[in-house]
């Protein structure tokens, strides 16, 4: 053997990330959300062409111009169309985030919300409310929006919590003990849901329905309005431990001998993780894929440093499920395709794929 | 000022892994902890990193209870290198190792840590390495640059106060010549004045580089002191089931042990 010790720069072992800066790839996920968004709040069975939607917006400033939008397309715009855009975006981003901290947790590139089992917990929530809705309506008053999303959340943290129990042990994530036991709460979750749907009448079965599909379908500023809390304190919660996550990837033992408090942070990592995973099945269904296709795609371009990746992951998830929606309100106009469908068409052979590459670690 | 156990017991279940063992780690020492498997070797490491809980005794760094120290300003004078590492994300080399300035940042990687974690690559032998991706490293490349994360992590603090560097087998998987160099590099902190204590499993390292020695077998402390006073044949077959010659060669930095013929009498 005559490896000189001093090799020249190597060519291999893949150096293809850092290519794309930190900040170029903040500008061109940046610049695809916002040009998906725009694509989705134009496209559909009634087009909003840019031109008078600028026009509109200008004249709402005051400035004449001729192309304004007629007022049909307002109201699609106003009270469809842009809910919709931003509970997609709300949800993307924190399912792909989620799936990043839930990796990093686990330290495991093939996790993510649905494969531990979140999801399956978080349907279990929102389906048992659905059916205590009737029962409980009357004595919640206005606290009746958060039902939903208040269940679902605890059956998210409820699934988290015994994944993380089952699958750690003694500081040490075993990969296989992780996917096993997400495969046994996500059977467990989905007996339970099949149990439910058996009790449930006719119009609560057309709900469930919706859950285990996914939708974008239910957004209205109603919803946004009660989402954004949950789905914003998940995403701040999430976005500000990048440093932490990468010393947590080193190992638990690690990162508490580099000073880091590891039993708050996985405290704070499970409660995040689980108030947005809770929060997007209870508007949205099970979206399946986003959490665990998106962080691993982007670490190929900029490393697993989660300080660039977890703001990158956001965006990207955003983009990702406004892009599915677009796709799945109009490839069958003027029905719509189940957007969890859609992204499973997606992930399913992008899991694959990473599955096959080395070892499947990105 | 030291890292000192005190009367430690460990009990896991029925099972006593450690008994009424005590130990203190000063500055600019190099202490080595050697025995047979199961000794209890790691279960001490793991006490002294505060890893694992005591049944009796205690733990002080620098004189205050180790539990007690906030996890930030324990980790700027107390690092540990684990005997074997799971990280399964495609992090650089020079990455890896700039993780280990985490305890020392504000904001953001100062010149400072850049230049740090450049030293401590080199002082292991894998500047070469930096832009490598770890998943493609094989294992003593690995343990070398989980060395250079640990060396990061206190490069600057012997000048600054007492500070304890606590190895796991850190040569375990490394050929001759990067054994050498990684008890070099241990022996050079402790000269600073940095406090080391290391697992080996090789005597004559052992001898070579350790200040002193510690052995452990059965959960006790058997004997502690200098290479030369610790290393008798009598001692070393009692410990492990092995007969030896011990040579003593003027000049030599350590005393020699060399396995007679038939040595194994009853591996335990």
């Amino acid at each position: 053997m005559s490896v000189p010790d001093v090799a020249p720069a190597p060519s291999w072992g893949r150096r293809a990330r850092g290519t794309l800066g930190p900040g170029l790839s903040w500008a061109v996920l940046g610049g695809l959300l916002v040009g998906v968004f725009l694509l989705a709040i134009a496209v559909g069975a009634v087009p909003v062409p840019p031109a008078s939607l600028g026009g509109s917006v200008l004249a709402a400033l005051g400035v004449d111009t001729a192309h304004r939008l007629e007022p049909v397309q307002e109201a699609v715009l106003l009270s469809i169309r842009l809910p919709r855009a931003l509970l997609g975006m709300l949800v993307g981003a924190v399912l792909a985030l989620s799936g990043a901290a839930l990796q990093a947790l686990f330290r495991n590139p093939l996790v993510d919300a649905g494969l531990l089992g979140t999801t399956g917990g978080a349907a279990v929530g929102a389906v048992s409310a659905i059916l205590l809705d009737v029962a409980l309506a009357s004595r919640l008053g206005p606290l009746r929006a958060l039902a939903v999303p208040g269940v679902a959340f605890l059956g998210a943290l409820v699934a988290t919590l015994l994944a993380y129990r089952l699958g750690v042990r003694g500081g040490r994530a075993e990969g296989p003990r992780v996917l096993l036991a997400g495969i046994a709460i996500s059977a467990g979750a989905s007996a339970c849901v099949g149990l439910l749907i058996s009790v449930a009448s006719d119009a609560q079965l057309r709900s469930i329905t919706f859950w285990n599909l996914g939708s974008l379908g239910g957004a209205s500023w109603e919803a946004v309005r009660v989402a954004v809390v949950p789905l914003g304190i998940a995403l701040v919660l999430l976005l500000r431990e990048g440093s932490r996550l990468n010393l947590l990837m080193l190992g638990e033992r690690e990162a508490r001998h580099l000073g880091v408090d590891v039993e708050r942070l996985q405290r704070r990592l499970i409660l995040g993780t689980a108030l947005g995973v809770g929060a997007a099945v209870a508007f949205t269904g099970t979206i399946g894929f986003v959490g665990l296709v998106v962080p691993s795609l982007l670490r190929l371009v900029l490393g697993p440093d989660n300080r660039r990746l977890l703001g990158a992951t956001a965006l990207m998830g955003a983009a990702l499920l406004v892009g599915a929606d677009v796709v799945s309100r109009t490839v069958v106009a003027p029905l719509e395709l189940p957007i969890g469908a859609l992204t499973s068409a997606l992930g399913a052979p992008a899991f694959i794929a990473l599955l096959a590459r080395g070892r499947g670690r990105a | 000022m030291s890292l000192v156990a005190k009367d430690v017991d460990v009990r896991r279940g029925a099972r006593v892994t450690l008994r009424r063992v005590s130990l203190a780690l000063h500055p600019g020492e190099l202490v080595a902890v050697v025995g047979p498997n199961g000794a209890g070797k790691s279960t001490l490491l793991s006490v002294l990193a505060g890893e694992q809980a005591t049944s009796l005794g205690e733990v002080l760094m620098d004189g205050r209870p180790l539990a007690s120290w906030l996890p930030r300003e324990r980790a700027r004078r107390l690092a540990v290198l684990p005997q074997e590492a799971s990280l399964g994300f495609g992090f650089l080399a020079r990455e890896v190792v700039l993780l280990g300035r985490s305890p020392h940042l504000g904001g953001g990687t100062s010149g400072e840590d850049t230049r740090v974690a450049l030293a401590a690559l080199d002082a292991t032998g894998t500047r070469h390495l930096a832009e490598r991706s770890y998943l493609t490293l094989s294992g003593g490349e690995r343990q070398r640059v989980q060395l250079a994360r640990v060396l990061a992590q206190l490069w600057d603090a012997p000048a600054r106060g007492p500070c304890y560097l606590l190895l796991d087998e850190p040569t375990a998987s490394l050929d001759l010549a990067h054994q050498h160099l990684v008890l070099e590099e241990a022996l050079r902190f402790a000269q600073s004045g940095g406090s080391v204590l290391a697992i080996l499993h090789d005597l004559n390292l052992a001898a070579r580089y350790a200040h002193r020695l510690a052995v452990l077998a059965g959960g006790r402390l058997v004997a502690s002191g200098s290479p030369a006073e610790v290393l008798q044949p009598a001692l070393i077959a009692e410990t492990f089931g092995v007969r030896v010659e011990v040579l003593d060669r003027p000049g030599a930095p350590g005393p020699l042990v060399v396995p007679a013929a038939a040595a194994v009498r009853s591996p335990r």
